[in-house]
């Protein structure tokens, strides 16, 4: 805005007025960065001010105190987003239906608490055109609530996850009233059974996209949504009540899926998947986590899916014969997840990975088996790969790590977390240049020699996460900060030769949104404040246990990271006064303060009373008795939610152990 | 509740709506006038931080929530006047002296009212005869609170003499709105400018740095004035910018992205070292990684098939507790038409079968009754062995089952009413 305002401008006429309000309204579309942009358009002028008025479509307010206000300015909004109200009450919901009526298509209350089924009667009657309602969370409401939403006729998508109150009649209800329903989430909503499910299966034909995880349901309403024509994607989760019987005994059909979750159904195995399998042909993605075993069996049955592009077996027990018919199946995968499975060996690994060349993901976590060898064939073989996750594989050699860098040069993610790689490795990695996610915590053998590798070749980088590598210094950390300045999430947790110096450089990336430096005794109230000029966007901030942070850290902190929703602590030298000087962040959501020496019950009192938006706070136990429980009842009432410790301090643990344990362990 | 302090509450809410009007034209009022100054500190440089070494000014407001309430004022009072001495040169054409009378007027209104209260309390105490302690301990409380936000009030009065107040004035504003619920006071936010050597150094050094920034604030100011008074006198509704924030987040910052669960007590981890630790406390038979293998069966599976609905009845067969859920619940399924089934799958089966029909609620629970909320929820466990009467599959349902129910439908418009007018 400040080169318009560089523009001599002629006495009567604004340039602006020479444009068209739709070109203004183009302009604003890509206005949409950082929320204090249009802000700082409309503080312009009067003209501009109206102009964003009604150029708005989306709003997310900070406190429903001003909904009235607010959606009177915006007139056209038609997606409301009111995750950020922890209370909104049935009068809330009627200032919303009274101020956008039919402008309003998509209401998201999946945070709010405080509302009954008069509010959502108020907004189905006067809000014609809603056509999306988030109401996930809502444990409170019941059946009327439910037949509430049933006047939405044009309802398409509903997210009723964990309504726990709400039975088949309620569904019914819904599934009677709102028959353009195309999306549906019914996931723990533990009232619902094969009736209400069956019923919607019967009266919503558009459904495209229905989410049953842990629904007490049986085959009976199975055969029912399997018979709906275009159902896309279908989430099982957890749905205890499939099994083979009843699988096998029906004949099943669903040509239009797509995705099909089925983890966690303990009783369906290769029988089951295969009476399913045949009948939905066009299946891409297949989620079986936490499911049977992975054998020769279940591989064969899967094998007519000749659609099939990604395949998750999280947390299986794996066969090697299994691995190997995977791999012998005609169709190439792009995306494989073998995370956290029991039996991935060598053998089975590279036997799959030499087949499936088109692999993009790859999830290998904690297959703690697995050697240089599968290494090896993966990094041979699957050239293209995009994302490679693994984690914990801890029996993989450091040398074996250059080869990442040689052979996949594509590599966008990269998870080497509790790894053995060392600099060397890393140097090759700096090689993949579009690197734009890479975590390293735990990895004991790299330096600042390797990390400044990658500060120097990889300046897509936004997040790095160098959890517990404790010989990282500052020399790494600028030269990351000067090489990735788009870099928008850190951990330096500790890493605790980080100083200052670090904190400084950091505040040279202005889209830093996530800082967490735990256990770093040499940062002070200085690097903080410079990071809290630095970096405007902040929104989630972890210094526990800095000790040396004070309250003139955050003073700073109070006045220029007006984006900071989520701060920790604890441990730190902050007292009264610098908490009490957080409230000025009027978006700040969740504190964590523990064993802040310098707090006085009072001065608590003062800055919980203070911070308006505060939704979660965790506090020492000691203070539920010294405050009066009258104060903690009226935040409540807010919408805030206490969670007390009781932690002891405990000494800090040598980096190593974290080693040193899983050895232990095998 | 006990009436005694019930009384009291109302007061104390009456209180903090009285203030409201006073208040809000003050607030709106400071944030024009520190508008212009919110673009120079947008600019502001990385000397502050040198300077913040000098901060060690004493805070007179936490320590002292029970003590006299003019005291506290002297004692902040003294505070504040050395501030604006000292730096008047380079603050003069900040500071507004109405502003600072505004807030001042406020403070003193809201003393007033606490006076009041504690008059009221003074006076019922002849009255109360039974559980005297505990009444004083509310009393207590409710004074603490609303000494507490005279504090903060103050805190941030003095703190509008600085020139960064106007970052915080947002969240003013919107908690006095909240003020109206139980005893926070506006203003409580600026606490934060309680520090007036850090500041007045930035100041200098702005003055001499970024003076384009300087000028465009300068030029928006008068159209901003103007903008605000209209908006005061014409309706009142429109929100002045600023007073109030956007902020968009992306949905995966509000839920982590746990990756390792424990198998135990359900806890997410990052990463799966910090779940092996976490597995450590749980004792010494989880530490082998094949027990940390374990799918995560048991946790998600037992409360949904042992648990009944019923708060009284436990079963360890499903099959017993599938006969128990057919049976348990209400005698009647009421559909909106007005026919009453005997259990819910026929009533489901006839809803399946004709167009409009909807189970209808109980009234019971329609009027919000306290009663057991478990009712409907007792049979969704189907038993397979039963078949429906009707055919689910919707095809176009014949003439004569429409009569049917056209006929049923007269004896059933009390249900039809209360369908549309319940709730």
């Amino acid at each position: 805005m400040k080169k318009q305002k560089l523009v001599p401008e002629p006495p009567n006429l604004s340039r602006f007025d020479l444009l068209s309000e739709e070109i203004v309204f183009i302009i604003l579309d890509f206005l949409n960065e950082n929320p204090l942009d249009k802000k700082a358009f409309s503080l312009v002028c009067r003209s501009f001010y109206a102009i964003e008025s009604r150029h708005r479509k989306f709003l997310k307010p900070l406190r429903s105190e001003h909904l009235t206000k607010v959606l009177n300015r915006y007139p056209h909004v038609s997606t409301l987003d009111l995750s950020l109200c922890p209370r909104i009450t049935d009068a809330s919901l009627g200032v919303v239906s009274g101020s956008c009526k039919e402008m309003l298509r998509s209401i998201n209350l999946s945070r709010s608490k405080f509302f009954s089924h008069v509010g959502l009667s108020n907004l189905a009657l006067n809000c014609r055109n809603l056509v999306e309602i988030d109401l996930s969370n809502a444990t409170e409401l019941k059946d009327l609530a439910a037949a509430a939403i049933a006047e939405a006729k044009n309802l398409e998508r509903l997210w009723l996850v964990r309504c726990k109150s709400i039975t088949d009649i309620g569904i019914g209800c819904i599934a009677v009233g709102c028959r353009k329903l195309r999306l549906l989430s019914l996931k723990w909503c533990l009232g619902v059974g094969d009736l209400g499910v069956g019923l919607i299966a019967v009266k919503c034909k558009d459904m495209r996209s229905l989410d049953l995880s842990y629904l007490p349901i049986t085959n009976k309403c199975l055969s029912q949504i399997l018979e709906l024509q275009n159902l896309e994607d279908l989430v099982l989760e957890g749905c205890f009540g499939i099994d083979d019987d009843s699988l096998t005994a029906h004949k099943l059909g669903c040509k239009s899926l797509e995705t099909l979750d089925m983890s966690s159904c303990q009783n369906v195995s290769h029988v089951g998947l295969s009476s399913l399998t045949s009948a939905a042909g066009s299946l891409r993605q297949l989620i079986l986590s936490y499911g049977s075993r992975v054998d020769l069996a279940l591989a064969d049955s899967l094998q007519k899916l000749s659609m099939l592009q990604s395949i998750k077996l999280d947390g299986c027990q794996v066969t090697c014969s299994g691995l190997k018919a995977i791999g012998n199946w005609c169709v190439s995968l792009t995306e494989l997840s073998l995370s956290k499975c029991v039996g991935v060996t060598d053998e089975g690994l590279s036997s799959l990975v030499t087949k499936h060349k088109d692999l993009k993901k790859l999830d290998i976590t904690c297959c703690r088996k697995i050697t240089h060898v599968s290494l090896a064939h993966i990094t041979n073989s699957c050239t293209s790969l995009v994302s490679l996750k693994m984690e914990s594989c801890t029996f993989i050699s450091a040398e074996a790590f250059v080869l990442i860098g040689q052979r996949c040069q594509l590599l966008e993610e990269l998870d080497l977390t509790d790894n053995e790689i060392d600099d060397e490795g890393l140097k090759s990695i700096s090689r993949c240049s579009r690197l734009s996610s890479l975590k390293l915590g735990i990895c004991l053998n790299i330096t600042d020699q390797g990390l400044i590798h990658i500060g120097l070749c990889c300046s897509k980088l936004k997040e790095l996460d160098l959890y517990r590598s404790a010989g990282i210094t500052d020399s790494s950390i600028s030269a990351i900060a000067r090489g990735c300045s788009g870099i928008e999430m850190i951990n330096i947790a500790y890493c605790k030769f980080i100083s200052d110096r670090s904190f400084m450089s950091l505040a040279k990336c202005p889209k830093l949104k996530t800082l967490e430096s735990r256990g770093c005794p040499l940062i002070t109230s200085l690097g903080l404040t410079a990071v809290a000029v630095g970096c405007k966007q902040l929104a989630k901030l972890d210094i526990k246990k800095c000790h040396s942070i004070d309250d003139a850290g955050m003073i700073p902190l109070a006045h220029f990271s007006q984006n900071l929703k989520q701060i920790n602590l604890s441990y730190t030298s902050v007292t009264d006064v610098g908490l009490l000087s957080l409230a000025s962040i009027s978006c700040l959501q969740s504190m964590t303060v523990l064993h802040l020496e310098g707090l006085t019950p009072s001065g608590l009192a003062a800055a919980l009373l203070a911070c308006g938006g505060l939704t979660k706070v965790k506090l020492q136990a000691s203070f539920k008795s010294s405050l009066p429980q009258l104060l903690f009842e009226h935040l409540e009432a807010r919408g805030c939610t206490f969670q007390w410790r009781e932690k002891i301090f405990r000494v800090e643990l040598d980096p190593k152990c974290w080693k040193l344990q899983l050895a232990d362990a095998e | 509740m006990d009436p005694e302090e019930r009384l009291c509450a109302d007061t104390w809410t009456k209180s903090s709506l009285g203030c409201e009007s006073l208040n809000t034209p003050s607030n709106i009022r400071i944030f024009t006038d520190f508008n212009s100054q919110q673009q120079k500190w947008e600019n502001s440089s990385f000397l502050v931080q040198q300077r913040f070494s000098d901060f060690n000014q004493p805070f007179g407001g936490q320590n002292s929530l029970s003590c006299n309430v003019n005291s506290q004022k002297q004692m902040s009072d003294p505070q504040d006047k050395p501030t604006c001495d000292a730096h008047e040169s380079s603050n003069m054409q900040d500071w507004d002296p109405r502003a600072m009378l505004n807030n001042l007027s406020f403070l003193e209104t809201k003393i007033h009212q606490l006076q009041d209260l504690v008059h009221l309390i003074v006076g019922r105490r002849g009255q109360v005869t039974g559980r005297p302690d505990q009444i004083l301990v509310q009393q207590q409380q409710l004074i603490t609170a609303d000494l507490t936000s005279i504090i903060v009030q103050l805190i941030s009065t003095a703190g509008s003499l600085l020139p960064s107040v106007t970052q915080t004035l947002s969240s003013e504003s919107s908690i006095s709105q909240l003020g109206q619920f139980a005893g926070v006071t506006n203003q409580s936010a600026g606490v934060s400018d309680n520090v007036p050597p850090h500041n007045n150094n930035v100041n200098k050094v702005e003055d001499h740095s970024d003076l384009t920034g300087y000028f465009g604030a300068e030029q928006n100011c008068p159209i901003e004035d103007h903008e605000m008074k209209s908006d005061d006198d014409d309706e009142g509704e429109n929100l002045p910018p600023g007073s109030y924030e956007i902020l968009q987040l992306e949905k995966e910052e509000i839920l982590a992205p746990h990756t390792h669960f424990c198998t135990i007590c359900g806890k997410g981890f990052k990463r799966d070292a910090n779940l092996r630790m976490h597995m450590r406390g749980h004792g010494d038979e989880y530490k082998t990684p094949a027990a940390l293998a374990k799918p995560n069966k048991e946790s998600s599976s037992e409360p949904i098939l042992i648990k009944s609905r019923c708060n009284t009845k436990k079963f360890s067969v499903i099959a017993d507790l599938k006969t128990h859920e057919k049976h348990c619940g209400r005698d009647k399924w009421l559909c909106s038409c007005g026919t009453t089934f005997s259990r819910k799958d026929k009533l489901f089966g006839h809803i399946a079968l004709f167009q409009g029909h909807t189970p209808a609620i109980p009234i019971e629970e329609s009027k919000g009754s306290a009663g057991p909320s478990d009712r409907g929820q007792c049979s969704e466990a189907t038993n397979k062995v039963e078949q429906l009467e009707f055919n689910y599959k919707l095809d176009a349902p014949s003439r004569s089952a429409c009569q049917n129910v056209m006929d049923v439908e007269g004896l059933g418009g009390s249900y039809k009413l209360f369908l549309t007018f319940g709730f």
